[in-house]
């Protein structure tokens, strides 16, 4: 007797889709697996609000002639010039700085200052620039355009753009061309929890121990004793950018 | 009930003759290039399918929690997919991923994509920063270990 229904054999498709959904179920379970690895794997914690990273450097200790720094900050982060200085990027650069009228000279190192209030990341168009919740200020090379508006807008010019095409970069700082850089105070050390940035180990194996780097917001942290036991000061405070980094015996 | 030419047995024994060549040879495809550390181990981070398809949303989202809130040691971490899959050449010397015919260069060529990843990331494993002291995966744990596709019943993987 042959059916002359139209309605499909819903025996025949029960089973058809019976079998798709054990095939699906196959697929879907890896991903149950993969949740639950990427659970139990373990990242560091990541920026904490409670802290505000900062440094502090004394200029009488700032050695002449000393480039410990500048040298410790372009091997850890992979700078390297091409021999033209009003390009190449610097992240810290020693500035002298002379009193006219007295001729008293003063020697220090200048690098991005970590503002609380930055205008660098006011004036970024595509909020590249932007302020951490512990107080570093950096670039997020993915969104940068290389419009240049932060250079500009930095008090304490220092910001760089890197010009040319690069290769083989250190995974401490991955950069390339057409992006604006500065001083990370070494985020990939803080984010791992080595509290000391590249520039403060070397001057410390000069000798000179100039800089100092720790947190601003607890009372109990070395650079917070020595911020209330002396005079210290940051660079154009009137701008009232309250400056993460500040200077002793300028 | 309606007689049919296939019966519904005959149907399902089709259907799982068609299938296991099939999804046996999707589940052990593999592009791995030789003399990298990817090709002594059995899968990714994530199972191989799911890493061909959605690896560029891994990075991304890995990305972003490094970058803006500085999350580090993530799974999907780019240095990392560098560390494993650069292939060495014969005078042991990395090569470079983005080359003709490594890992990442193959695939994108393939599909025609131009990812503007290594713009700015470097393409061989980095040897001089100290990745296992920045609180990557150091070696010592395998991340891999425990993590293996599973396959579908009846295909055994090697």
């Amino acid at each position: 007797m042959s059916n002359k229904s139209d309605q499909p054999n819903m025996d025949r498709r029960k089973m058809i889709g019976g079998a798709i959904a054990a095939t699906g179920a196959m697929t879907i379970a890896p991903g149950v697996i993969l949740h639950a690895a990427s659970v139990s794997d373990e990242a560091s914690a990541g920026a904490d609000a409670k802290h505000r990273w900062g440094m502090l450097i004394d200029s009488k200790k700032c050695a002449d002639g000393c480039s410990a720094c500048v040298d410790a900050c372009n091997t850890e982060h992979g700078l390297e010039g091409h021999g033209r200085p009003a390009t190449d990027a610097v992240w810290i650069r020693p500035v002298k700085l002379k009193d006219k009228q007295t001729g008293r000279e003063n020697r220090l190192v200048m690098m991005c200052q970590h503002c609380e209030h930055p205008p660098c990341v006011d004036v970024c168009p595509t909020n590249a620039s932007f302020k951490r919740v512990d107080g570093i200020v950096l670039v997020d090379r993915h969104r940068c355009i290389g419009c240049r508006y932060c250079m500009m807008a930095c008090p304490y010019k220092a910001r760089s753009f890197i010009h040319e095409a690069l290769t083989e970069q250190s995974v401490n700082a991955p950069r390339g061309k057409g992006c604006v850089e500065s001083c990370t105070l070494c985020v990939h050390r803080v984010d791992d929890g080595v509290m000391q940035t590249a520039c403060q180990e070397a001057c410390t194996n000069e000798g000179h121990d100039a800089i100092l780097f720790g947190d601003l917001n607890d009372p109990n942290s070395e650079i917070s004793k020595t911020l209330k036991s002396t005079n210290s000061v940051q660079i154009r405070a009137d701008l009232e950018l309250n400056t993460g980094v500040r200077y002793l015996n300028l | 009930m309606r007689s049919s030419l296939i019966s519904n047995s005959t149907l399902l024994i089709l259907l799982a003759a068609l299938l296991a060549p099939a999804m046996q040879v999707f589940a052990e495809s593999r592009f791995v290039t030789e003399n990298s550390k990817a090709a002594s181990l059995k899968s990714c981070v994530a199972p191989t399918d799911q890493m061909r398809r959605n690896h560029m949303d891994y990075l991304q989202h890995g990305r972003d929690d490094t970058v803006l809130d500085g999350i580090r040691g993530i799974d999907y971490s780019l240095s990392e997919c560098i560390d494993c899959h650069a292939s060495k050449n014969q005078q042991g010397q990395a090569v470079s991923v983005t080359d003709e015919g490594q890992f990442c260069q193959a695939c994108h060529e393939y599909v025609a994509v131009s990812p503007a990843c290594f713009q700015c990331h470097r393409t061989t494993p980095d040897t001089q920063a100290g990745a296992a002291k920045l609180g990557h995966h150091s070696g010592d744990s395998d991340p891999h270990e425990g993590l293996d596709i599973q396959l579908p019943a009846g295909i055994q993987r090697d």
